[in-house]
């Protein structure tokens, strides 16, 4: 059985921010983000709990599933009044687990029918997101 | 005459043919032809977002090499997807001496990239470098009575550096369909996700995401939604049949790609057209000029 958990590696809240090229401590919890995502409904954290969560270094953020639902839709970006790139935090987190092996998305799980209806440049998509 | 350096994308050759067809044949008209590139390679649709992150560059690049050794500097593309893709290894790299240098010594069996091509979508060319005045000349069946609500989706618009208009008040398809003579609808929902590439493992957002959009699109009039995306487009028009099974009243929107439309005022080959716009309206002779 291939290992589940993501391991807990030194320096993972750094690897974020360095992967991201983002600086976390400039958000400072307006809101803008969450108010402007399309995928809230279905996201366990608010994309701004997400950032706040790692300002914290609040182990939790690391386990949600907002960085699985996130679409890379970049709404998020272009409206942060301080110039944040949630997306690409949201890329960086999925990376920390993609990095190690982790994948969250198996084309093994897919029924040959449900992969025949759909077009490559969404397999290809998703799997460039989800699978390392 | 002028040409473009085109390159179509995967999605273009397979199930967004019609996509293909209609853009090369206005562009023939508008007497600025495309130009297919050789030994073009897929963009991998999706722009890496990690800073250390070289090699998901490469595709790119070697496009932009094949672009290079075909004696242009521009890269032209008409699907919003790989145009982001293109547009964002573009700006990642041209103009970064490290990052080329490094790209460059690890495609050794390449000439080296100079870092001097510029991606373009093909809606931009139009308006910039056609204008709509042309496009209304070029006319042969107005699009009166038409309403039409342009979808940009994301991959136009955002980030701000990559969008090829205002993201937060879009006009250019507007402007294309205003150029047609077409009615353009304004309605909430012209640049909100569809979800995109979440339809591999999370269908039924986009079903809601379809219903959303689509809905918005016809309370405001809508008869016809234009996008620039194979993906939007797959994700709007696919998963109505969802919908219909949810809703039984639910009423088809056709969604067909921009170009699409152009064809069919323009009276050239459109492609396969959807069906519910063949049965509801005939503007002109154009309609059904396409192989479908
Ligand atoms: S919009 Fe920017 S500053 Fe506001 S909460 Fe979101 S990330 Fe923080
Ligand atoms: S990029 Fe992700 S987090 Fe940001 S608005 Fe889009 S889906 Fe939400």
């Amino acid at each position: 059985m291939a290992r589940k958990e993501l391991e807990i590696i030194e320096g993972l809240w750094e690897k974020v921010e360095e992967l991201s090229g983002q600086n976390i401590f400039a958000c400072y919890q307006c809101g803008m983000c969450s108010a402007g995502c399309p995928f809230t409904d279905e996201m366990d954290m608010l994309p701004n709990q997400v950032i706040r969560g790692l300002q914290l270094r609040d182990w939790n953020t690391m386990d949600c599933s907002a960085m699985w639902i996130c679409a890379s839709c970049f709404s998020c970006q272009v409206r942060c009044p301080k110039g944040v790139d949630l997306a690409k935090l949201m890329e960086a987190m999925r990376q920390i687990y993609l990095r190690q092996q982790l994948d969250h998305v198996s084309i093994d799980d897919m029924t040959p029918e449900q992969i025949s209806k759909l077009p490559q440049i969404a397999l290809v998509a998703n799997f460039r997101k989800k699978t390392g | 005459m002028d040409r473009l350096t085109y390159f179509p994308g995967c999605s273009l050759k397979d199930e967004a043919k019609e996509f293909e067809i209609s853009a090369m044949a206005v562009m023939k008209v508008l007497e600025l032809p495309l130009v297919e590139i050789e030994r073009w390679n897929c963009c991998g649709t999706v722009f890496s977002l990690t800073e250390d992150d070289l090699m998901h560059q490469l595709a790119s690049i070697r496009n932009f090499i094949r672009v290079q050794e075909a004696g242009s500097d521009e890269i032209v593309t008409s699907c919003a997807m790989c145009y982001n893709t293109l547009k964002r290894s573009s700006l990642f790299v041209n103009h970064a001496e490290e990052r080329l240098e490094k790209i460059n010594a690890f495609m050794d069996e390449e000439v080296a990239y100079e870092g001097k091509v510029e991606v373009r979508h093909l809606l931009e060319i139009i308006r910039d470098r056609i204008g709509w005045e042309k496009v209304e000349e070029a006319m042969i069946y107005p699009l009166e009575g038409l309403s039409v609500a342009p979808y940009y989706g994301c991959m136009l618009l955002r980030p701000r550096q990559v969008g090829i208009d205002d993201p937060d008040n879009p006009t250019i398809m507007r402007d294309l369909i205003d150029a047609l003579w077409a009615t353009p609808v304004e309605y909430a929902f012209q640049a909100e996700c569809c979800g995109s590439y979440q339809v591999v493992d999370h269908r039924e957002l986009i079903v809601e995401r379809t219903h959303r959009i689509l809905s918005s699109a016809r309370r405001a009039g809508a008869d016809v939604v234009v996008t620039s995306c194979p993906l939007c487009q797959y994700n709007l028009r696919e998963t109505q049949s969802e919908l219909k099974e949810k809703i039984p009243t639910y009423e088809e929107m056709p969604v067909m790609y921009f170009t699409q439309l152009m064809a069919v005022a323009l009276d050239v080959d459109s492609g396969e057209l959807p069906g519910p716009l063949l049965a509801r309206f005939s503007v002109g002779e154009g309609v059904g000029k396409g192989e479908g």
